[in-house]
């Protein structure tokens, strides 16, 4: 994880995000620099599912994640693109908790669930997890059959009181995942036998079992040859329906093709927010331009 | 974002920054061709020369040629680079110029085959004026129109839409004088309507021009001003 080395000018409370109006452009040609700026675009939307505010989050002393405010709306796909160490991991990393798991990582600002805060002292970061669940670059499977690699979460959760109520949920997350008809004479056999592209369906089989409300994608498809892409894309315009996801990916392409709304991020920074359709076609911020386009930021 | 000189020369892939640069020569000269197709078949029209005239339509295919040698660089440069933002706006403006182009060559030979038939039939009671004064004008905003694609001049653009409008006011009233001419003289009817069909065609390549000024304003600042928006047009100057 890069991080800047910058100074912080010590005001990280919510109150920042009423004086945000006020701040001066970000500099275009500032690249070290974690002073204040103003995110361009449009962070919050109407029927906001998660909303962040004024995140900062700290590795030790370096910042990683600098007053970030943006809204996830409901039953939507947005996508965080930004160069490595611009924070897209980082922030959605917040947005269930796995930064906790780091030593030394804090997190600053406000964070919510429909309107509740996922980092108030009385949260079950477990209960949080199912409701905010996560697939990663890398498949990973337990090494279990096909049928445990679903079924272990709503176990644990007690989703299923019996043997029937659980098969049903097996067949149906597997068959939201697109992988049933492919597994479905094989539930016993390990998840790891499957090819990378089935794996990493298995894994999105695995977080939807527990009927999450969103979903967080950090990379899914960058260990994926083409086709298991475009099925895996697929598959999140599908869930779209049902799920809010949010999508890291270093691809453009893949962002602009999956995405409704886009967010740039650069050194910590939200740089600029919108529709995905504007932000390829017309991004307003030189810094998102240069990135998009490949240019020498 | 507006779109400058430099920033086709920033690209982390030096070749993509080259293909760019190309593809935007490419287009300029093809212009230059054309606006030299316009001047030649009003000049053939001026001395009433059929010779010119003629080679003034031999030269459409060779604009023919540059059309689709654009239109195949640019599929080249979508499927291998998959432009975004200003070049992806770059690449679309293209293609459309491309195509106004091509039609500008087109009615530019459709001037040059009136002068053929007007060259064969003697002179005309109007003396041409009037194709003269449209001729001019709309070659005028030509290279107006090219020079700001050139220098990405957004300013410069709005002139050209500006002045399209004069040259369908002048383009109106040219008819009418022209048709009280046939009512003066039945048998100018055959010259006059020659003349009127050559003031058609430039009063098409003034059209044409002013879709190119609409592509560069749409390649610059990202806003699609077509259709009559010279109001959007003129706001996005600033």
């Amino acid at each position: 994880m890069n991080t800047m080395t910058a100074t912080m000018d010590g005001a990280t409370d919510n109150q920042r995000e009423s004086d945000t109006a006020e701040k001066a452009p970000l500099d275009i040609r500032d690249h070290g620099d974690v002073g204040d700026y103003e995110t361009i675009g449009e962070p919050f939307v109407d029927n906001a599912k998660m909303s962040a505010r004024t995140v900062n989050v700290h590795y030790g002393d370096k910042q990683a994640i600098k007053d970030v405010s943006l809204d996830i709306g409901e039953n939507e796909v947005i996508a965080m693109i930004g160069p490595s160490g611009c924070g897209k991991s980082t922030f959605l990393r917040t947005l269930n908790r796995m930064n906790d798991i780091i030593p030394g990582c804090r997190v600053e600002g406000e964070i919510t669930l429909d309107n509740e805060d996922i980092y108030a002292g009385n949260q079950d970061t477990v209960l949080l997890r199912a409701r905010v669940g996560m697939v990663f670059q890398k498949p990973n499977p337990f090494p279990k059959s096909i049928y445990e690699n679903v079924a272990y979460g709503p176990r644990i959760h007690g989703l299923a009181h019996t043997k029937a109520e659980m098969d049903g949920i097996v067949e149906k997350s597997l068959q939201r995942a697109g992988l049933f008809e492919e597994v479905k004479d094989q539930l016993d056999k390990p998840g790891t036998g499957l090819s990378g592209g089935q794996q990493q369906r298995l894994c999105i089989a695995r977080a939807i079992a527990v009927s999450p409300e969103v979903i967080l994608m950090d990379e899914p498809c960058s260990a994926l040859d083409p086709i298991a892409t475009a099925r895996i894309e697929e598959l999140i315009d599908e869930l779209r329906e049902k799920y809010t996801i949010a999508i890291v990916t270093h691809s453009m392409q893949q962002a602009a093709r999956v995405s409704q709304r886009t967010a740039y991020f650069h050194l910590g920074k939200l740089i600029e927010v919108g529709e995905t359709k504007e932000i390829f076609t017309n991004p307003r911020h030189q810094l998102t331009e240069n990135y998009i386009t490949g240019r020498f930021g | 974002m507006s779109v400058k000189q430099e920033d086709y020369q920033q690209h982390i892939s030096a070749r993509f920054n080259t293909e760019l640069e190309e593809l935007r020569n490419h287009m300029l000269e093809m212009g230059g061709k054309v606006e030299d197709q316009l001047k030649s078949a009003l000049d053939a029209l001026m001395k009433l020369d059929s010779g010119d005239a003629e080679q003034v339509v031999g030269q459409d295919a060779e604009v023919n040629k540059m059309e689709m040698a654009i239109d195949d660089e640019c599929a080249t440069i979508i499927a291998r680079r998959q432009p975004t933002a200003s070049d992806l706006r770059l690449v679309i403006a293209i293609i459309k110029v491309n195509t106004d182009l091509e039609r500008i060559g087109d009615e530019a030979a459709k001037v040059a085959k009136q002068v053929v038939r007007l060259a064969e039939s003697g002179n005309s009671p109007s003396n041409f004026i009037e194709i003269r004064h449209i001729g001019n004008r709309v070659a005028q905003m030509l290279r107006e129109a090219l020079d700001a694609f050139a220098r990405l001049d957004v300013e410069q653009a709005v002139k050209v839409v500006q002045s399209d409008a004069e040259v369908d006011k002048e383009y109106g009233s040219a008819m009418r004088s022209l048709v009280t001419f046939m009512m003066e003289d039945h048998r100018a009817i055959g010259t006059v309507l020659d003349e009127m069909w050559a003031l058609r065609s430039l009063e098409r390549i003034g059209d044409h021009v002013c879709n190119i000024a609409e592509h560069l304003v749409y390649l610059v600042r990202g806003r699609d001003v077509r259709h009559g928006r010279l109001e959007a047009m003129e706001e996005s100057r600033g």
